[in-house]
């Protein structure tokens, strides 16, 4: 009897300390990425680093400007296309597409959109856009961004409509409402939070994408706004800067790193925070 | 446009005296996809006066109230035949939008379901502003006429543009009730409305029933035999029998529906043998 108790007893601590230690292994290497990324990073991070153009091959100094720059417009152009899209997309998953053939195999597309790997949606863009206009560009930068935030948006979106209540839209039909007034004036502001989030999320997933960027934004290591353009951005300039041979580079890169990083975490925050205080 | 609005009110009102706001249901029937929840119901609701719909759950006393004005096709899959008459228009008539006949037939719910983001002043001039009303000393005597009427202004006046959801919840189906009238419809349907309140709470929205019936069409689906009684003028009882869907079993003055049913199963649910 006892023996037997003592044995079940010390499986059981055994088990847990293998779970703990798993769990601490999850976490490790996101400490590990963020202090390295911190250390190596933060000497690179002054006030020229986001006014300054890149120096010129291998000289110390000069900044990442336009990258910051480009990667902010890239995120809004992404943003403006893949926000009314994406919203209204989920709208329709969740009220008018329930019920119908159209509604769940948009579902199923967006989903399989969502694991499409990001590679394979800038090289459609690179044929849609880059190759018809002859040239790389912000707008296609930021239309392979859009679509990949597209299904984050639509599926955050239907879920924060599904969580309000039957009740409150019937409460707006019932008093003579036309639907898509009830859907406008009542159903949206009450899923306010909840799709904030969903556009957050995205911004915080498509702000480190590089692969889709590299044929279709390209990058510049010139100062540009011009949306038909390349246009630089961070993860683009990180990859450059880190594969090339000089040291000015490599702490410039850590640099970006950094300021990407910092960036991702305080969208992820304000999601989380968004979502709680709902 | 001012002139015409006034000029159809006035005309609405002069109607609704020569109609009398009657609502003649008639054959109606009612479907959640293939199950049947209302077969060949017929009643005339006699205008200015509480109707009352009672039977056991289930027998489909809120299917008949949402056919009313036309809130049960909302329901994915739900579908209706027969005729419901207002005035002497069907609200089933082809080429008649269900959105006009919302705002003549207005609703109150069993859950008090104030708008969550609004204040409790937009959540009573939300259907005001939909129906055009933009000017801003309409709004605010409408909304004080509308509190009054749901017997609300006392308590909310100072705080008109809290979020109506911080009331409590007799509070806030008053404010649902003051959200209906303040379109000015010509019937009120209320389902269950004190159901989830305190006595208290309960005895007021019963005082309102009464009092609005001086204005208003009122029809209430209760599961309470007392407060039936107390409130209404007429009665329906609906039963659901072998799974066939709700029909109309008798229907009447109030205190001959209670004190001498015609039927033997009317007899055995208000004494409450059923
Ligand atoms: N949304 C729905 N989908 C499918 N069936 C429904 C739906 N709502 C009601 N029903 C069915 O229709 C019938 C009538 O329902 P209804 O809600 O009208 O009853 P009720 O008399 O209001 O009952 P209660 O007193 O419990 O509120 C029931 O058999 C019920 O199961
Ligand atoms: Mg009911």
């Amino acid at each position: 009897m006892i023996s037997t108790y003592r044995r079940r007893k010390l499986a059981n601590m055994l088990m847990l300390s293998l779970l703990g230690a798993a769990a601490l292994v999850a976490v490790v290497p996101l400490i590990a990425v963020a202090a390295y990324v911190v250390l190596e990073g933060a000497g690179a991070i002054n006030l020229d680093f986001f006014t300054q153009l890149p120096s010129p091959a291998g000289e110390a100094g000069g900044g990442m400007g336009n990258a910051v720059v480009g990667t902010l417009e890239l995120v809004a152009i992404a943003s403006a296309l893949a926000t009314p899209t994406g919203v209204m997309a989920g709208i329709y998953l969740a009220q008018q597409g329930r019920g119908t053939r159209l509604g769940p195999l948009v579902r199923l597309l967006s989903d399989v959109l969502n694991g499409v790997p990001t590679i394979v949606v800038g090289l459609f863009v690179y044929g849609l856009l880059v190759l018809t206009t002859g040239s790389f560009s912000a707008l296609a930068g930021g239309v392979a961004l859009g679509v990949i935030m597209l299904p984050v948006i639509a599926r955050t979106t239907e879920e924060a409509v599904l969580q309000v209540p039957s009740s409150v839209r019937e409460a707006a039909l019932a008093l003579g409402l036309p639907e898509w007034r009830a859907t406008l004036r009542v159903v949206l502001p009450t899923a306010r939070s909840g799709i904030l989030t969903g556009v957050i999320l995205g911004v915080a997933r498509i702000s480190g994408e590089t692969a889709p960027l590299l044929f279709t934004a390209f990058g510049n290591s010139f100062w540009s706004l011009d949306p038909t353009k390349p246009i630089a951005s961070l993860p683009v300039q990180i990859y450059n800067f880190a594969t090339g041979p000089y040291e000015s580079w490599h702490r410039q890169a850590w640099g970006a790193a950094l300021v990407l990083m910092t960036m991702v975490l305080a969208l992820n925050l304000a999601a989380r925070w968004l979502s709680r205080s709902r | 446009m001012q002139m015409t609005r006034d000029l159809r009110i006035v005309s609405v009102q002069e109607w609704r005296e020569a109609a009398e706001g009657t609502v003649s249901v008639r054959g109606l029937s009612a479907w959640y996809g293939r199950h049947r929840a209302l077969t060949d119901v017929s009643l005339e609701v006699r205008p200015r006066s509480v109707t009352a719909l009672i039977g056991p759950s289930g027998c489909g006393k809120s299917t008949l109230l949402r056919c009313l004005n036309r809130m049960h096709e909302v329901v994915l899959g739900a579908t209706v035949s027969g005729q419901v008459l207002l005035e002497d228009e069907d609200v089933y008539g082809s080429g008649v939008d269900p959105v006009s006949v919302r705002r003549r037939v207005g609703m109150v719910f069993q859950q008090p379901n104030p708008f969550p983001t609004m204040s409790i002043y937009d959540n009573v001039a939300a259907g005001l502003r939909l129906a055009g009303t933009r000017n801003r000393g309409v709004l605010d005597g409408k909304v004080e006429q509308a509190l009054r009427q749901a017997a609300l202004w006392d308590e909310v006046k100072d705080k008109l543009r809290k979020p109506g959801t911080a009331l409590s919840g007799g509070q806030q189906q008053r404010l649902c009730i003051a959200r209906a009238l303040a379109v000015d419809p010509e019937v009120l349907l209320m389902d269950e409305p004190a159901s989830a309140l305190d006595p208290v709470a309960t005895a007021r929205i019963e005082e309102l029933m009464v009092e609005l019936k001086r204005d208003y069409t009122v029809v209430v689906v209760t599961h309470n035999m007392q407060q039936a009684a107390r409130v209404s003028d007429y009665t329906a009882f609906l039963l659901s029998e072998d799974g066939g869907g709700g029909a109309l079993v008798e229907y009447g003055e109030t205190r001959q529906v209670f004190e001498e049913p015609r039927d033997e199963r009317t007899r055995d649910y208000v004494t409450g043998r059923l």
